[in-house]
């Protein structure tokens, strides 16, 4: 395979399907992957500039630049962006389509079309959230969590906004079906599940949550769209019906809905740390299990989001033990991962450094989140930023950082060209600083009592959210330099061979960029795990 | 693109199937308010159950079941290369489908004459529970009305796409995922009826 190196930009200059209309109808998994990367590449600085301006507003108590509509607006906006068009859709959408199927020995998923079609629907709920701002009574004001009874009674354009979350709900559904079948049935000759890499095995667990859960969150905002535009009501307590049972088919879908975030970025990382910890993975089978364990036990805690909406003290009580039980598996990837690290050979090049990133703060975003599993201890920093930091730990400093660790393990590998390392570690740098002002002093305030969603605050908290909104800005610093340095990379970087890094899995046994058709003439037979760096002659 | 054109039928059936579980917990969110205000309110449930035609609901389950035998053997025939037999009853699977519709359509009008819709003054007076009872209803059995009409829809696509040679003895694995798919409907009604016509 490696005399196979003939390489005119690979899929990228794939002269059959020539232009823009060779992109947007394409099927070929690498392209839909790509527009995907860049879809979701742009809404995340769409969400991010949003972040900046709620954190502007909160410079000083009172009315800065936004009233206080606006401000409800923006935050509801910014979280709708970052969960449904960003995050979710983020690392499984963009490098699972690009990466999964070679990681396999494919060619291509198992339903190509579909594949395509998902992008379109992506697209098209995007488009109507977009629409849902500038028609009916203006932008939504409820929060991403659309909450009953507001959202059913609010002026504001909520129908379509939600309409445009189903929409995307179903592209998820649709990648997930895809990635499943895929696994299942197209694995290359000795690609057994035991040597899938363990990105795609968390593809893998991600994919069932989107199949089982999403379709929960489909039929919640489509009954209050239904409220909304029939009047029929069935979290309407007029007519007999329970708010706080909107909250639970919600959370059912969107507790489930936070693995979708994180576990694919729990499998960057796991893919990231052995190839600079030149090492096999430590514990694989652990891992593997323990994205599985989170799977499913992560389904089953929806109701810790719930604990002062006046549910059963013994729900309460079951569900906070529950949300105990899943940090377990959390805990033994990490252990597993610092595991993998002890004695190696390690070369701290920017993907291992945004994976370490990862690690850390994922770990403080999750061990802030046991205040929050725990009853007790929630009731008090209930609704506070706190919460908010605390999500932001996980999600950004989890998931954003492993999205980062991503771009810069894989995109040398789809564009063939390296940046500059040195400044791809300077905005690691900023933005690892800010990220931790921003949201350390988030969750310190969030303790002393600042509720989330105003755009005010008592005098008292000023200088923490000074600090934090100084944070913001150097983390747009290194967000910015970033991005330009990738984006600089894409079009001029240095070419690279087909493994910069020595990795041992497929996609980096064939050309950068890869060619349309992943593996010329004949299929790959795997003789080795993915982290077998000894048998793949690269140690 | 594809130069490697693959066939996999028992991946095609498996995504399928897939499909056919997010479907099913569509309707789960629909079935856990039912439980859930059921138990809260026994009496006004079991009193507005009451209002519904057994009749309707058993001649339309009736309709569906024969619906899905008419799908299966479409299925059989076309294997066996009867393609002509399997259009027909194909063709008496979405009539079958209309004939559901029809049959809902009066089902609701009756209901809508009595003064029994969400929302209306005839429900108002009564206790809460009972609007709860018919804002599901008509929910439920309206959601599974237009899976019924999507499953139409994609039988006669399948229907042309036999006509035209596309689906035919050797590859006939988008009339089996359609069939699964009309059995999913099917399926979902069976729960449906217990539900709202028997056991209250």
């Amino acid at each position: 395979m490696t005399a196979y190196l003939a390489n005119d930009r690979g899929f990228l200059g794939d002269k059959k399907a020539p232009g823009f209309l060779g992109w947007i109808f394409s099927t070929d998994h690498k392209r839909i992957g790509l527009l995907y990367f860049w879809s979701i590449v742009t809404f995340f600085c769409v969400g991010a500039i949003l972040g900046l301006l709620l954190r502007l507003e909160l410079f000083s108590p009172g009315v800065d630049f936004m009233s206080a509509q606006t401000y409800n607006a923006t935050f509801t906006l910014h979280g709708v962006i970052m969960i449904f068009l960003f995050i979710i859709p983020g690392i499984p959408a963009a490098f699972g389509n690009l990466i999964m199927p070679i990681q396999i020995g494919a060619r291509d998923v198992a339903f190509p079309r579909l594949n395509l079609l998902s992008w379109w629907l992506y697209i098209a709920g995007a488009l109507l959230a977009i629409t849902s701002l500038f028609t009916g009574g203006g932008p939504s004001d409820t929060g991403w969590t659309f909450y009953v009874p507001f959202s059913a009674q609010t002026q504001s354009n909520v129908s379509l906004a939600l309409f445009a979350v189903f929409i995307i709900g179903f592209s998820s559904i649709l990648t997930g079906i895809n990635f499943v079948t895929t696994i299942h049935r197209m694995r290359t000759t000795g690609m057994g599940w035991f040597r899938l890499p363990l990105f795609t095995w968390s593809l893998y667990a991600t994919a069932w949550i989107q199949i089982l859960a999403t379709p929960v969150l489909a039929i919640t905002v489509s009954l209050v769209m239904v409220e909304r535009l029939l009047g029929i009501g069935l979290f309407n307590p007029t007519q007999g019906g329970d708010p706080v049972m909107y909250q639970h088919l919600f959370w059912i879908y969107s507790h489930p809905a936070v693995y979708i975030m994180v576990l694919p970025g729990m499998g960057v990382v796991s893919d990231i740390i052995p190839v600079f910890a030149r090492k096999p993975a430590f514990g694989y089978k652990a891992i593997v299990v323990s994205s599985l364990a989170i799977a499913f036990a992560g389904s089953l805690v929806w109701g810790h989001h719930m604990y002062t909406s006046g549910m059963s003290d013994n729900a309460v009580l079951v569900f906070s033990f529950l949300t105990f039980v899943v940090a377990i598996p959390s805990a033994i990837k990490v252990f597993n991962w610092v595991t993998t690290l002890y004695k190696g050979s390690i070369s701290l090049d920017p993907p291992l450094l945004y994976a370490l990133s990862f690690v850390l703060l994922f770990s403080i975003g999750g061990l802030s989140g046991l205040i929050l599993g725990a009853a007790s201890a929630d009731v008090h920093v209930h609704d506070t930023h706190f919460v908010v930091g605390h999500f932001h730990y996980v999600m950004f400093g989890g998931t954003g950082f492993a999205f980062f660790a991503a771009m810069h393990y894989w995109l040398p590998k789809i564009y063939g060209r390296m940046y500059s390392k040195k400044l791809a570690t300077i905005a690691w740098g900023f933005m690892f600083v800010g990220l931790n002002v921003l949201y350390l002093s988030m969750q310190i305030v969030g303790v002393q009592g600042m509720p989330r969603r105003y755009y005010d605050y008592l005098p008292e908290f000023t200088d923490l959210n000074r600090l934090a909104t100084v944070g913001s800005w150097i983390l747009a610093i290194g967000l910015v330099t970033m991005f330009a340095n990738l984006f600089h990379s894409v079009r001029r970087g240095s070419p690279v061979g087909p493994n910069p890094w020595g990795g041992a899995s497929l996609e980096w046994q064939i050309p950068s960029p890869p060619p349309t058709d992943n593996f010329g003439e004949e299929d790959p037979i795997v003789t080795h795990g993915p982290y077998d760096f000894k048998e793949a002659g690269i140690l | 693109m594809s130069a490697h054109e693959h066939k996999d039928y028992v991946g095609a059936k498996f995504g399928m199937w897939l499909f056919l579980f997010t479907e099913l917990l569509l309707f789960g969110g629909l079935f856990i308010l039912y439980s859930v205000y059921l138990s809260r309110y026994p009496a006004d449930f079991v009193t507005a159950g009451a209002e519904l035609d057994l009749r309707f609901g058993a001649a339309n389950t009736l309709v569906l079941l024969t619906s899905s035998l008419f799908v299966a053997l479409s299925i059989t025939a076309l294997r066996l290369g009867k393609t002509k037999q399997s259009l027909w009853l194909l063709a008496a699977t979405v009539a079958s489908a209309l004939l559901f519709l029809l049959n809902k359509f009066f089902e609701w009008s009756a209901k809508i004459h009595h003064g029994l819709y969400p929302g209306s003054p005839e429900l108002q007076a009564r206790e809460i529970g009972e609007t709860v009872f018919f804002n599901l209803y008509y929910l439920m059995t309206g959601l599974h009305g237009l899976h019924v009409l999507i499953g139409a829809v994609v039988i006669v696509w399948v229907m042309v796409f036999i006509r035209q040679g596309k689906v035919h003895r050797d590859d006939w694995v988008i009339l089996e995922n359609a069939g699964l798919y009309w059995h999913l409907v099917d399926l979902i009604w069976i729960f449906l009826f217990p539900l709202y016509y028997l056991v209250l």
